[in-house]
């Protein structure tokens, strides 16, 4: 059980390759073991969803998956969003419509909300809140995040 | 929305909606949490799962590294003090050391050098308890010969405020009617996405210990554990980086925070500690357990002479650093009469001790129980005389400023009266009801529901030395400077986490001293950098840092107008200061406030010595308190098979004075109503009968999600507050006030055809349905 085994995680193209124990969740992995510290851990039973990564275009909770179940898959986080001085549309939205307070959900609302509508960009507004409820924030009562969501996939949908 | 290109010149910065200057880092996964440090030790806590006993035995795994509270020896309790209301110091060991009195009390910290092996000793590590039955509920507490909990509390009361207006009795004699309401409010945890973490790390050379944590009060945190292991305050260095959320939990001192600092300098390295959802949830701090009796007497028309209140705060096991746990009772006292004149008072408000976990602030503190009480109250008393509910609040609601309560607390301009008109104007109220008429006939049940309430906001020391405090938090002062390249820097003694204080201070600043908000670094959280200051809490930072602020930035203006005055040889009355530079009006001689910065340091020879070298100035503000104002409004729609209440629409008129930003002042309502929402409906700290709570999770204690969270519509009133230099009055905490008396009148309105009251929250579906059972059995015996 403890016993560390090789593996190689792809994590916004660049691999880490890091040694781990089987039971190590994904999203120790990615925050301790490769660095990336964007992907946040708000309750470690997949309620909350602070920890969602996109995995093989699928959004994840990362605190629900093994980081060796992940070796060898394309991992996106939060980080990979902008691209150099570029926001991701989600991310600008975000920005412009008070999407965020403390922003401690923020990154994994972003992935949520990115890797639905890469996946399903006509999604309809009901199924958008549906979505939308399966992650928790605290500060915003959600009306600047379902505001900001719905105005990045008018951008995202335009592309 | 979109930010302004105009750079200054002839527009103000405040009142606009400009994007927040904290968000481009946290919406790139750049904010730095506490969690994000790397450590070369990791703590883990094992904590009692018993509620009450005495600790026999605490046996470790050979070779682990435990310390229990018999390696801290020379480390003091945290023992809050408050000098009135008969209040009984009782003190909290830092790590359990007789005995334990709740679930989830620290009893030994496991070191080791990841989380996991930490986490995988803490398993092994076992406590021997002799357990005893244990007190939860505050009603049995109080009970003749209920067992003691703490020796320095005879009763487990822990303080006992009382108070009574003169002449009480003849007017409450002499009332038409009286009308009575016990309210119960249960447990809730205020539940910030980010839980607890801390982070101490000891340098070898200056011999100092850096504490990350994630906290509302960092200076107060080092003054407090400073105290606590006796240690010079300037060995240690606190730091609240990003902080994922508080609403209160932050900020008490967390006996868990003195651990690591003391193992930092013990081990004279790095200790990391995260705490996980299950510990947030039990161990960090509670709230809103409270059972009040509210009893109000009217004259025939229906206004209201009196008020009697009985209020019985659950404090938890331990009192709570530095408000003392007198912060839920005592804010139920000074407040319950709320928003109506009402110049009779009487009230009893206790704080007693159980075997559950410390109650501490929440968001509202005590005023989301209050306002339920009384506008449920209200509601009652409207049904008795036969009146609508709003008409009763128009003939209650304060119109006449400033307004002295029966407390003796001064109310400022607000609009009471103004704010439920604009609110029943949005409802369309005939509209609603004939709405409701009409599903009734279909078996479908709507309600509608109004809540009016005061919040406090802003209040300096004086206020909190009433309430008799040891430590009475309340100035706030902020250093700023414009630096030799002609940037600006605010250092400020608040800690926002989440408000968006660095772009709301920034409008101040760039308004007054003519430049961008863009040039302006607000730098807090840091105990090194940041001037000695209160915190982040009680709806205050805009008001009292903000005006700190606004002081400091008009010392910066006299002095750029004096160097401007003597640089371009001009009367200083004729200097005006925008867009960056200072101008001589009516000339085109002008100086770039960058180049006049530069000069206050480096050119100073100029100056003749009639100006101080530098461009720093000081601000510091301790304002008397002002009063936000709202109207809250809730439409529900309730399921009579499941129980269950669906929210339609919450429509809020409010007025917080001058707004600085919009879209923050805005985002801080929403969030605040979210809150109430849940508070009202869905969240609860359950205990069982052996004192183990039961609700241990996300899953079982129920944060709404947006499912459960309605369109929010917003009107706004701006009543510019005279007992605030900036005009604004705060607004953190109103959301969370109002809303759960609104949805609570909300579901009573709908169950109107049952006789039944629900006067508990949350208004679970459990609750609900129950209550209709009882009802229906009523009324098969009567018949």
């Amino acid at each position: 059980m403890n016993e560390k085994t090789d593996i190689t995680l792809t994590i916004n193209g660049a691999d880490h390759t890091i040694k781990v124990e089987p039971r190590r969740t994904l999203v120790d992995a990615i925050r301790e073991d490769c660095g990336q510290t964007g992907t946040h851990i708000g309750c470690e039973h997949g309620v909350c969803g602070a920890c969602t990564v996109i995995v093989d275009g699928e959004p994840v909770r990362s605190c629900l998956m093994f980081a060796v179940q992940a070796a060898g898959r394309q991992i996106r986080t939060v980080e990979g969003l902008a691209t150099d001085d570029k926001l991701h549309p989600m991310q600008q939205a975000f920005m412009d419509h008070h999407g965020l307070q403390c922003g401690f959900c923020t990154p994994g609302f972003l992935m949520l909300a990115v890797g639905v509508l890469e996946r399903e960009p006509n999604i309809s507004d009901d199924d958008l809140l549906d979505v939308l409820s399966s992650n928790l924030c605290r500060c915003t009562g959600y009306q600047g995040i379902i505001k900001a969501v719905r105005a990045a996939a008018v951008e995202m949908r335009g592309k | 929305m979109s930010t302004p290109e105009t750079k200054g010149a002839g527009l103000k910065w405040v009142g606009r909606a400009i994007r927040r200057l904290e968000d481009p880092a946290l919406v790139r996964g750049q904010g730095r949490f506490t969690a994000d440090l790397p450590a070369a030790h990791w703590v883990r806590f094992v904590r009692s799962p018993e509620a009450a006993g005495k600790i026999v035995k605490i046996t470790a795994p050979e070779g682990a590294t435990v310390i229990t509270a018999a390696d801290l020896k020379g480390v003091k309790k945290i023992t809050p003090m408050l000098h009135k209301f008969a209040y009984r110091p009782i003190g909290q060991p830092i790590l359990a050391d007789s005995g334990v009195r709740f679930v989830g009390e620290a009893v030994a910290a496991v070191v080791a050098p990841s989380e996991e092996e930490a986490e995988d000793i803490a398993d092994l590590v076992e406590i021997e308890i002799d357990a005893s039955t244990p007190i939860v509920d505050s009603r049995d507490a109080l009970k003749d010969g209920a067992r003691q909990i703490h020796d320095e509390a005879p009763g487990n009361v822990i303080l006992e405020g009382k108070v009574k207006t003169p002449g009480f009795d003849a007017i409450w004699n002499a009332a038409a009617k009286i009308i009575k309401l016990d309210a119960r409010s249960h447990r809730q945890n205020a539940t910030p996405m980010e839980a607890r973490a801390a982070h101490a790390a000891y340098d070898p050379v200056s011999r100092r210990v850096t504490l990350h944590c994630t906290t509302q009060m960092p200076h107060l945190m080092r003054t407090a554990i400073a105290d606590v292991l006796s240690m010079p305050e300037s060995d240690l260095r606190v730091i609240a980086p990003d902080v994922g959320g508080g609403f209160g939990q932050k900020m008490s001192l967390c006996a868990e925070y003195v651990v690591l600092v003391w193992l930092a300098r013990k081990l004279k390295s790095s200790v990391g500690w995260t705490e996980d959802r299950r510990e947030n949830l039990i161990a960090s701090f509670h709230s809103r357990d409270q059972y009040i009796t509210l009893e109000a007497a009217f004259d025939k028309n229906a206004k209201l002479l009196a008020l009697r209140a009985d209020v019985i705060s659950n404090i938890g096991a331990y009192s709570c650093f530095p408000t003392t746990s007198g912060v839920e009772p005592l804010m139920a006292m000074a407040e319950m009469p709320g928003p109506y004149d009402v110049q009779q008072y009487e009230c009893r408000a206790r704080g007693v001790i159980t075997n559950t976990c410390t109650m501490a602030a929440y968001r509202g503190v005590s005023r989301p129980v209050i306002t339920f009480t009384l506008e449920r109250l209200m509601d009652k008393a409207a049904l008795a005389f036969g009146m609508d509910p709003i008409d009763i609040r128009r003939r209650n609601l304060i119109d006449k400023f400033p307004y002295k309560s029966a407390m003796g607390l001064e109310y400022d301009e607000a609009t009471y009266k103004e704010t439920l008109e604009m609110a029943v104007k949005a409802v369309d109220v005939p509209a609603f009801r004939a709405r409701q008429k009409a599903a009734r006939a279909k078996g479908k049940y709507l309600g509608l529901g109004f809540a009016t309430f005061s919040e406090r906001t802003g209040y300096g020391s004086p206020a909190f030395a009433a309430r008799g405090m040891e430590i009475t938090p309340g100035w706030e002062t902020v250093h700023l400077t414009i630096d030799p390249s002609g940037f600006v820097e605010a250092r400020i003694g608040s800690s926002p986490h989440g408000q968006g204080l660095r772009t709301t201070l920034a409008q101040i600043i760039a308004d007054e001293i003519g430049v961008t908000p863009d040039i302006i670094k607000v730098i807090h959280g840091d105990t090194d950098t940041a001037p000695y200051g209160w915190g982040t809490f009680a709806s205050r930072s805009l008001v009292i840092s903000g005006g700190a602020t606004l002081i400091a930035a008009r010392k910066i203006r006299a002095k750029l107008i004096k160097i401007a005055s003597h640089l371009l040889e001009a009367a200083p009355e004729d200097i005006v200061l925008e867009a960056g530079s200072a101008k001589v009006a009516g000339t085109d001689r002008t100086i770039t406030i960058a180049k006049m910065a530069r000069e206050a340091y480096t050119q100073t020879h100029k100056f003749k010595g009639e100006i101080e070298p530098g461009m720093t100035e000081r601000g510091t503000y301790d304002p008397p308190g002002t009063f936000s104002n709202a109207c809250h409004v809730a439409m529900v729609e309730f399921d009579i098979e499941t129980g269950h209440v669906r929210m339609e629409k919450f429509i809020v008129a409010e007025d917080a004075g001058k707004i600085i930003n919009p879209m923050i002042a805005d985002g801080q309502v929403h969030g605040g109503i979210a809150q109430g929402i849940g508070n009202a409906l869905l969240e609860e700290i359950i205990y069982d009968e052996t004192g183990v709570p039961t609700t241990a999770t996300l899953a079982d204690y129920m944060p709404p999600t947006a499912h459960e969270i309605p369109e929010i519509e917003l009107h706004h009133i701006e009543t510019p507050s005279t007992q605030s230099i900036t005009k604004a009055k705060g607004l953190g905490e109103g959301g969370c006030i109002g809303a759960p008396a609104a949805i609570i009148n909300a579901i009573n309105d709908a169950l109107t055809p049952f006789n039944v009251a629900i006067d508990e929250i949350p208004a679970t579906p459990q609750r609900i349905r129950a209550a209709l059972r009882e009802a229906e059995k009523a009324a098969r015996k009567t018949a």
